[in-house]
């Protein structure tokens, strides 16, 4: 292996206490891939049209503009053609007719987990969340299918005047924010998937910090599908007011079916003067989900919005988290890492616009191919003309595993202004017999040395992590690490 | 058979890499106490001797055998022998990144003692930094990245310390230390050899022996000990170098 060099900066002193330990022989199926039986408030029919649309809007019993929305969106959604570019084979194997649009799993939201149904709370449990809600979470918000099943927040928070709302509640209840920001970030017509997610989106997170709040800590949201050809279109929209600080973390999963599901959401972060925003994900699909996702952000004058991407699961996923830096001295980081095993394509990146003086970015992907998985890392950066003294960095960091699998890199620079420091490096490299032999050699078994190389690869997106998702991260790691010699 | 009361044999070791055989009909007893040192030029395949006692994979053992305590090693996995106490200190120790000392040598002592002895892992780690001379600092850098020579040797040793090897295989230990560190080094391989554990250094120089003095001194040769002595050959090879020694039989009159 190449040498591989890391951000400078000594790694948490955790490091020397305890980690809890990693246990090998479970598995995806048995901790994930289970499925509830299904009882549904509603559960609509296969197929997208107008009819669709007026049906999900007259439900939710929307205000005029938005049913008008979507139905634009729909059309713009029609008229698009599939993307020309990416994993084309795969992408034209969607069967949009064979998708379930609109699942309202529970006629209301529950206020405590008690309200949930029996089977949809069990689900929850076996994924930690409630553990998780009350050791360490500000709020969250569990959806399942289209709808937000439970969402709480801590009350010393709504106290602060942070908003931090299921999206259809708070379009119900906030009008005029939502209203003021919604698609704003990303229009209908951006991409043929966000144009579908703009005309059936349900479901995801709005959230305002006011001006000099900080939350502190994390709010979480997880995303379960459960049905089988279903698809999921949450909308998520975050608004950091002036001075303020947020992280939110997401997380989802599904059940193994042998048909594909669909999840195409759309986030949306708005980071105001000085505001900081932190978007994690841990992304978690069963490998028969396509993973279609459009996420950007902008971010106004001295503010940070940061992208931390975890990529393990999904059959293909397409997704490149983006910051539009608008003013001075705004700083976007977007760090990833994408797994592809047997059978997936991590086709992830990144995307910064730097269009002010003084803006700052800097990109780190990694990406790690197994078993004939393929990764790729599809990179764009513009600076644009008078945007002078912007600092931009990108790395991009493959790790290769086994014979068949491949990794591909297409980064995209157009830099306008002469007046720019860049910097960018990339490196394939492969877990070496040196290493492994060193390892073995101090008593780990082949197995847990390869592990060990591993996450040392992708130590650098670990160590932003919580703990608790740190742990996570690795777990999974070792679950898809199984059996991996060759 | 190995020796009734030997730690540590090999015993008529031939070592190929690819279809070169390097390594040509070694063998070699280390009783329980005893410290030896096996020296050679540059490119005498001794590297290639305890790399394969190791069991690296770029090595095949086409011939002969090793043991520690009895137990015949050649059929294990480099794990399963360091598992059992065999230890080498690698002359150019890999770099793996992302991954700290300290989480390097948790993973390492679990291995070699249970997950019991991680009870007192922290207390043993600060006692064992302390001994060497090493900044607590040290365990929180990523293994072997961008560590000096000089570095990677107290890592080695360090290692060496925390695993509490029963028998312990130091290739060029010596080479890239200033003397400072030479001796640090060398009172911490001492501290950690006694009379139930057994040593085997491996070197160019004499230099190292003024610290760790050994009971037995081979003089290695394009892949052979040529001769065997005590102390006092290392004083020979010094003055003399090892220009003058006789070069063993060519290779096709080695084989069989």
């Amino acid at each position: 292996m190449e040498p591989l060099k890391h951000s400078p900066g000594a790694p948490p002193a955790a490091d020397v206490k305890t980690k809890p330990e990693l246990h090998i022989g479970e598995d995806y199926a048995s901790r994930y891939g289970f499925h509830d039986a299904e009882a549904y408030f509603h559960k609509g029919r296969k197929g997208i049209d107008h009819e669709v649309v007026e049906m999900m809007t007259r439900m939710k019993k929307e205000p005029e503009w938005m049913r008008r929305f979507r139905h634009e969106s729909l059309d713009v959604f029609l008229s698009k053609p599939m993307p020309r570019w990416g994993d084309t084979e795969l992408l034209n194997s969607i069967n949009f007719d064979d998708i379930y649009y609109y699942v309202k799993p529970m006629a209301e939201q529950g206020k405590s987990w008690d309200d949930v149904p029996e089977n949809i709370k069990n689900t929850f449990e076996r994924l930690g969340i409630p553990e998780a809600e009350r050791k360490f979470l500000a709020g969250v918000s569990a959806q399942y299918e289209s709808e937000v099943v439970y969402h709480s927040m801590r009350d010393d928070l709504k106290k602060k005047g942070i908003i931090f709302l299921d999206m259809d509640t708070a379009l119900r209840e906030h009008p005029e924010i939502v209203q003021k920001y919604f698609a704003t970030v990303i229009p209908a017509a951006d991409n043929k998937f966000a144009a579908l997610n703009s005309a059936v989106w349900s479901g995801g997170s709005f959230i305002y910090v006011p001006p000099g709040v900080d939350v502190g800590i994390p709010l979480q949201a997880y995303f379960r599908i459960n049905t089988e050809n279903m698809g999921q279109f949450e909308r998520t929209l975050i608004i950091a007011d002036k001075g303020s600080r947020v992280h939110y973390i997401e997380g989802c999963t599904a059940p193994v079916y042998s048909t594909n599901s669909l999840h195409s959401a759309v986030v949306e972060l708005v980071a105001l003067e000085h505001a900081y925003i932190r978007y994690t994900t841990i992304q978690n699909w069963s490998n028969n989900i396509f993973n279609l996702v459009t996420k950007r952000a902008v971010a106004y004058r001295n503010s940070t919005v940061e992208w931390v991407d975890g990529n393990i699961g999904s059959k293909l996923t397409m997704k490149f988290p983006c910051i539009y830096l608008l003013e001075e001295g705004a700083k976007g980081e977007i760090l990833s890492v994408a797994f592809a095993g047997k059978g997936q394509h991590q086709d992830a990146g990144a995307k910064v616009i730097h269009a002010a003086p003084r803006t700052t970015s800097r990109i780190t992907s990694k990406s790690i191919s197994k078993s004939g998985g393929r990764a790729s890392y599809r990179g764009m950066v513009k600076v644009y003309p008078k945007a002078t003294d912007c600092k931009v960095s990108v790395e991009c960091d493959a790790l290769l595993i086994g014979k068949d699998s491949r990794s591909d890199t297409y980064p995209t620079m157009e830099i306008a202004e002469d007046n720019v420091q860049i910097e960018h490096e990339a490196r394939v490299s492969k877990v070496s017999e040196e290493q492994i032999f060193y390892l073995m050699s101090r008593g780990l078994t082949e197995d847990e040395a390869r592990l060990l190389i591993v996450n040392g690869f992708i130590e650098p997106f670990t160590k932003e992590l919580p703990m608790e998702y740190a742990v996570e991260l690795n777990r999974l790691i070792e679950l898809e690490m199984e059996g991996s010699v060759g | 058979m190995s020796t009734k009361d030997a730690l540590f044999e090999i015993e008529d070791l031939h070592v190929s890499i690819g279809d070169k055989e390097i390594v040509r009909g070694v063998s070699l007893v280390v009783r329980a106490g005893e410290k030896h040192a096996i020296m050679g030029p540059n490119g005498s395949g001794k590297s290639t001797l305890t790399n394969a006692v190791m069991g690296h994979p770029s090595t095949t053992i086409t011939q002969g055998r090793a043991w520690l305590n009895g137990e015949d090693l050649t059929s294990l996995e480099p794990h399963e022998k360091a598992r059992k106490g065999l230890f080498l200190a690698f002359q150019y120790p890999v770099a793996v990144p992302g991954v700290t000392v300290a989480n390097f040598l948790r993973s390492a002592v679990k291995a070699r003692f249970g997950e019991d002895r991680l009870k007192t892992f922290r207390q043993d780690l600060k006692a064992r930094l302390r001994d060497l001379e090493i900044d607590e600092s040290f365990v929180t850098r990523y293994l072997n990245e961008g560590f000096s020579g000089g570095e990677k040797k107290r890592l080695e040793i360090l290692q060496m310390a925390m695993l509490e090897p029963r028998m312990a295989l130091l290739d060029e230990t010596d080479s890239g230390l200033d003397i400072d560190a030479l001796k640090v080094v060398s009172e911490g391989v001492n501290r950690h050899s006694g009379p139930q554990t057994g040593l085997v250094l491996v070197t160019h120089y004499q230099r190292i022996l003024n610290y760790i003095r050994p009971d037995f001194v081979h003089v290695f040769m394009s892949g052979r000990i040529v001769r065997s002595g005590g102390f006092e050959l290392a004083l020979e090879l010094d003055k003399k170098g090892y220009g003058d020694w006789i070069a063993p039989a060519p290779l096709a009159a080695a084989s069989n």
